[in-house]
């Protein structure tokens, strides 16, 4: 847990870090934030709780409590990260525990629209390098620098391409990931669309 | 890429506007709410000092927290008791129907709406919720958001998002007897795997498709996400119209007329195109149990847990981990496993008719003695009906406790919780580690009848013997 969390807020180009490696295919976000911390009105404290049953089963030797992982903030993953519940408090989990970024294989579409919209840019990269990253010996030092413009990773001594979702790559790059702001600007349009929409006219009785 | 597909047009239909960064904007036609996901969102709302623009175009109930033996208040959690009140708060202060408990119609999100005809053909649906793909059942295109993106439908009634391909599952011929909607979808992501549905949203038909009830399409639906596709849907014909047809906010006199004209002309096209097709032979299905941490690790009741060097080398990593959770070995029987909790309910089987099916089982017998079972109905309107026909009492002369509506043992967010590494046989949709309740607990996925069998002899069974 970092001291003092701040929200990402307007454009992200860059991302330097160090790396945390979590292993496994399809890790669920029942898994990132079991549904009993659900239990809340804001997402305020639930950094301490990511993966608070994998943690608890693997007494101290799981990543998120090995003291060298303690300041990363680039986590490595696996397979279809982040599937089952929509729920936004596993990336806000995440998020206030210290991460900035991910970089996995392949994510479930809704944590990845929930990574997006509060400001965590998730990269894809194929399984090789992705077993690459996670076997690095000097995994507690492997810093990356992340270009969101040339879509690049860099290390001391690695230099390889990202994919992401160029949606995704120019709302971050012009700072209009969050929105609401956005959608707001096309006001007369979204009144437009509404009255035109045949089930508006007869289904008077809906609501 | 798709065209002229129902996708395709409910898609076209609500674009309201291509974004610069190159996603679409899409208008929701129809916004649901419960206290977990949105609590944040209304705050994110006053933070930026924003209003609800469509409050007519969002209903409300509350199903994840609320305790199923004893709901009056305030809740005995506390925290349960905040989230309930701040629901109601918000609710109240923007003008948003909420469906409280004790209305009558309160209940699972994804129950209630479709029997309150609020969901219908050609809308948008969103919740925050993954199961929101059960709407799709009626030709609609749902899907679960976060709550960023709850915030978004409250304050624009629009969200930014990037266009699915469309794979068309088509299932032939028939299920068999005593196989159900649940063994069919199961069947499917085990096929097709926890994945494969990621970018796509998911169109099933075909001639068993067909043959199903609303109720048991809502279940195919309802778990597409498990296949990792957002959204599910089926094209909507007779049964569609006739389940809507008199609901309480179902179209009226002549609008029912032009909503039908205008139903009909949303189905896929003859000549669509989709991204991907799959076949599937339903007739081949036998009734399927999940043994593994995945909804895609599953076997029919006859078969045995599948050896590791039967695996591909990306499923063998999850099985390995699967095999040191569950305690099961590779090759053993799913048959007979001993199960000491049996749970029906949850959205994607806790309507009437699975509470029948569950019944027609249990009728005349006992639940074994070391089994502890309950039943949870999908909504107060569900547990209504089941009381009208009798079937609390077979549970309950059965020795199924019968409980209050909402989610209760499916994620667990109340007090119905598995304890230590028990074993459950679960009508619900998710096996995840933990996600019972016990960090250890440990989830068998079946439909609602095979769940019933299991809890008559104790252990894993083919509800088959006790139907045919």
């Amino acid at each position: 847990m970092k001291s003092e969390f701040t929200p990402p807020i307007g454009k992200i180009t860059k991302i330097n870090g160090q790396c945390i490696s979590l292993i496994g295919n399809d890790i669920d976000t029942d898994r990132i934030i079991p549904a009993r911390f659900l239990k809340c009105i804001n997402f305020d404290s639930l950094g301490k709780s990511v993966f608070a049953d994998d943690r608890k089963n693997l007494k101290g030797r799981h990543p998120f409590d090995l003291e060298d992982n303690k300041n990363a903030s680039i986590l490595i993953v696996n397979s279809n990260f982040g599937c089952g519940s929509s729920r936004e408090h596993a990336p806000q989990a995440l998020m206030r525990w210290g991460i900035k970024a991910i970089i996995g294989e392949s994510f479930a579409d809704i944590f990845y629209s929930n990574c997006i919209a509060i400001g965590i840019p998730c990269f894809t990269l194929a399984r090789e390098l992705i077993q690459k990253l996670q076997k690095n010996k000097n995994d507690k030092c492997l810093f990356l620098e992340i270009d969101l413009k040339k879509l690049i990773a860099k290390s001391k001594d690695l230099n390889f391409n990202l994919e992401i979702k160029e949606s995704s790559r120019k709302m971050f790059m012009s700072g209009e990931w969050d929105a609401t702001s956005t959608l707001l600007e096309n006001e007369n349009l979204i009144e437009n669309k509404f009255t035109k929409l045949p089930y508006v006219k007869f289904n008077n009785n809906l609501f | 890429m798709s065209q002229d597909t129902l996708f395709d047009k409910v898609w076209d239909l609500h674009k309201v506007s291509s974004l610069r960064g190159g996603s679409d904007q899409i208008f929701i036609g129809l916004h649901l709410i419960h206290e977990v996901t949105s609590p944040q969102a209304f705050g994110a709302l006053k933070d930026k000092n924003l209003k609800v623009k469509f409050p007519d175009r969002t209903v409300a109930t509350v199903d994840h927290i609320v305790p199923t033996d004893n709901q009056s208040r305030p809740f005995k959690d506390n925290l349960a008791e905040q989230m309930i009140e701040t629901l109601e708060n918000n609710c109240l202060e923007h003008k948003i129907r909420f469906f409280n408990i004790g209305s009558g119609n309160q209940g699972i999100v994804h129950v209630v709406a479709p029997e309150l005809g609020l969901t219908q053909p050609g809308m948008t649906i969103a919740c925050g919720d993954s199961h929101t793909s059960t709407h799709g059942a009626f030709g609609s295109i749902a899907f679960g958001i976060g709550t960023s993106q709850v915030r978004d439908v409250l304050a624009t009634q629009t969200i930014a998002m990037n266009k699915l391909k469309v794979r068309q599952i088509w299932c032939e011929n028939q299920l068999s007897n005593g196989v159900f909607a649940k063994d069919l979808v199961l069947h499917i992501i085990n096929k097709l795997g926890v994945k494969a549905g990621v970018g796509f949203a998911y169109e099933f038909a075909g001639p068993a498709i067909n043959a199903l009830s609303m109720e048991e399409r809502m279940t195919i639906c309802n778990m597409s996400i498990e296949g990792g596709a957002r959204c599910g849907y089926i094209n909507p014909d007779e049964k569609t119209f006739s389940y809507i047809k008199n609901k309480l906010c179902a179209p009226k006199n002549e609008h029912w007329d032009n909503a039908l004209k205008w139903w009909e002309s949303l189905k896929s096209d003859e000549n669509s195109i989709y991204d991907d097709v799959i076949k599937v032979d339903a007739s081949k299905i036998e009734p399927t149990v999940t043994w593994g941490i995945t909804p895609g690790q599953s076997i029919s009741i006859n078969q045995q847990i599948p050896l590791l060097n039967e695996l591909s080398p990306n499923d063998k990593l999850v099985a390995e981990e699967a095999f040191e959770y569950m305690s099961f070995k590779p090759g053993q029987s799913i048959k007979d496993i001993p199960v000491e909790v049996c749970f029906i309910g949850s959205c994607t089987n806790g309507r009437i008719s699975d509470l029948r099916i569950a019944a027609k089982v249990l009728k005349d017998k006992k639940v074994s003695k070391n089994v502890k079972a309950f039943v949870v109905p999908g909504s107060e309107r569900v547990a209504n009906k089941a009381k009208q026909e009798g079937l609390d009492k077979i549970f309950k002369d059965s020795g199924f406790q019968w409980r209050e509506p909402g989610c209760s043992m499916c994620l667990a967010m109340n007090s119905d919780k598995l304890i230590g590494n028990q074993v459950s046989a679960s009508s619900s949709n998710r096996n995840f580690k933990g996600r019972q309740g016990s960090p250890n607990g440990r989830t068998l996925l079946m439909s609602p009848a095979m769940v019933a069998a299991a809890a008559i002899n104790g252990k894993v069974c083919d509800v088959r013997e006790f139907i045919n």
